[in-house]
């Protein structure tokens, strides 16, 4: 036992000593800081938060991070209370949070929503508004799309989740969505679902697309990263973090952080798009 | 010396009974006061009656309580054959040593994280639910109440094997020498005999499934809508639960969950009591 918690502790060191190098310049402004920075609000950003922080802390001991989800309206009260150093969003702050909080917002990446079938499904195009009717539960069954005589099943995701609030008013138009759809916990709950289910349509991060799901193409633009960049794909949003007023110290390192190469290295490998 | 040591000890351990005891009240007393100002709002009876629509301002459980009722019921149902066949197994047919095997495998079933069966679940029974019934995505009623009949079974055929084994022998040698097969002695001997023991196991076994979140969670679908068949996604209290916990905190669906806490709770009271009374009349009359 006491010799295979030795062999851990060689492994995690040398770890340790390969990562640091490669993230050396981009850390640099972290030594010597210490003190503790509170995160909190939109889930889609947590796994871009955790790894950042996980490099800050495992450079620098000093510095304690902690990140709670909470969800973008969380994560924009608490920070205007004061209660959190950085709050997330998944929309842009609106004109009267960001007054009455005198809020900065910082967006670091852009994220598309791309509604996503099973890749055996023949159906790969369809129009908004056709869109909005398999949502409703007016249009069930995949004949009607040109697909095979089976019904239709709805996947969608939580209220909590900013995945849905960006796909239900950008893509259907902030129409309703049937209560008899599936609903799942996660991105990735959603695309094993997909992945596992020829009959079901749902919608997903762009960044989470892999060959085990089939991107839908909107009223003709397939949704892959190049398009949200491009802007051609509409269904997309910011990813923003929110200060009180002018950030200083460990919070505006952290923030600037996000938008070094290594930052960006970070933002892309989660499935994002680091913004310019 | 030994009687302050005494004293000391005894004051430790009530202490400790009351806080545990305490904490058990202070829960439920939380979960109303929590839950209280949703339920001030509108009512108990909109709380537990109308369905779950956040965006038009209902935050209705009864289509969470319908699901977790199909979805234990129907798992029960699966359960209940199951578990008779495998303890009457264990306790008569099978010879000794083979009997006491298949005790100890059942015993390390109990043991298996439920997670463990929502996965197999998932990439197993979900396929096959589909394909079979070429309806529906095979997240549905049925597929979470096999997994959950078959996450229950050990539980249940423990209970039936103890409850059996509380026969006294002498009812058994008797039907023996009366010349009974095996099937004559469980129907008329062993059955009637153990049938409050039997009925203990199947309560407990209702409230496991009742509380299991991870099975109905990953394999129930989780639609809000109240299924119309067992093909049809559901979801449970405790699924709610989980989904909903992401909310805002000062929002009306967060608070909802806490009226599903107190169901939960009060469900579960209920089969304790349930399980209590049973055993007691069974003292009385055996």
């Amino acid at each position: 036992m006491k010799k295979f918690s030795l062999v851990q502790l060689v492994l995690i060191i040398s770890a340790l000593l390969a990562c640091s190098p490669a993230f050396a310049d981009s850390l640099a402004p972290f030594k010597g800081e210490k003190g503790v920075l509170k995160i909190s609000g939109g889930t889609a950003h947590i796994p871009v938060m955790k790894e950042a922080a996980q490099k800050i802390m495992i450079m620098n001991p000093e510095i304690q991070i902690s990140i709670a989800g909470g969800g973008s309206g969380v994560g924009i009260k608490q920070v205007g209370e004061g209660l959190v150093d950085i709050g997330n969003s998944g929309r842009k702050a609106t004109d009267e949070e960001i007054s009455r909080y005198q809020l900065k917002l910082y967006q670091w990446a852009i994220d598309g929503v791309a509604p996503v079938v099973n890749p055996q499904n023949k159906v790969k195009e369809l129009t908004k508004s056709q869109m909005i009717d398999i949502f409703s539960g007016k249009v069930d069954n995949w004949k009607m799309l040109g697909g095979e005589d089976r019904n239709i099943n709805i996947y969608t995701r939580d209220e909590a989740s900013g995945t849905r609030a960006v796909f239900w008013k950008k893509g259907l138009d902030k129409g309703p969505i049937t209560p008899g759809a599936h609903v799942v916990v996660s991105n990735g709950a959603m695309k094993s679902a997909i992945a596992q289910d020829p009959y079901g349509i749902g919608y997903v991060s762009v960044g989470h697309i892999d060959e085990t799901v089939a991107p839908v193409a909107l009223d003709g633009v397939v949704p892959t990263i190049q398009t949200v960049q491009e802007g051609t794909y509409k269904v997309a949003r910011g990813l923003y973090s929110n200060t009180k007023g002018e950030p200083t110290g460990l919070t505006k390192k952290f923030i600037d952080f996000l938008y070094t190469p290594d930052g960006k290295k970070i933002i892309e490998k989660r499935g994002f798009i680091p913004a310019q | 010396m030994k009687k302050c040591r005494e004293l000391v000890a005894e004051r430790a351990f009530l202490l400790s009974a009351l806080a545990s005891s305490s904490i058990t009240v202070a829960i439920l007393a939380f979960m109303v006061f929590m839950g209280l100002p949703l339920m001030r709002q509108g009512g108990l009876y909109q709380l537990l009656l109308k369905p779950w629509a956040p965006y038009q301002g209902s935050f209705g459980i009864y289509p969470m309580i319908m699901g977790t009722g199909a979805i234990s019921l129907l798992s029960l149902l699966f359960a209940f054959p199951l578990s008779l066949g495998c303890s009457f197994l264990i306790g008569s047919i099978a010879p000794k040593p083979a009997g006491r095997g298949f005790r100890r495998l059942i015993e390390l079933m109990t043991g298996i994280p439920t997670v463990i069966y929502g996965f197999v679940g998932i990439f197993l029974l979900v396929p096959i639910v589909r394909e079979l019934f070429q309806r529906g995505s095979g997240l549905c009623i049925l597929t979470a109440a096999l997994v959950l009949g078959i996450m229950i079974t050990p539980t249940m055929t423990l209970f039936f094997c103890d409850s059996f084994d509380r026969i006294p022998r002498t009812y058994l040698d008797a039907a023996d020498a009366l010349g009974a097969s095996p099937v004559q002695k469980l129907l008329y001997v062993i059955l009637p005999a153990a049938k409050n023991g039997m009925l203990n196991g199947v309560i407990l076994s209702l409230g496991r499934a009742v509380g299991d979140t991870l099975i109905a969670l990953m394999l129930a679908g989780n639609a809000v809508r109240v299924a119309e068949s067992v093909l049809e996604p559901a979801r449970t209290l405790t699924a709610h639960i989980a989904l909903v916990i992401a909310a805002d905190y000062e929002s009306p669906e967060f608070r909802s969950i806490f009226a599903c806490g107190v169901v939960l709770y009060l469900f579960t009271m209920a089969v304790t009591f349930l399980v209590r009374y049973l055993s007691f009349t069974k003292d009385t009359t055996v």
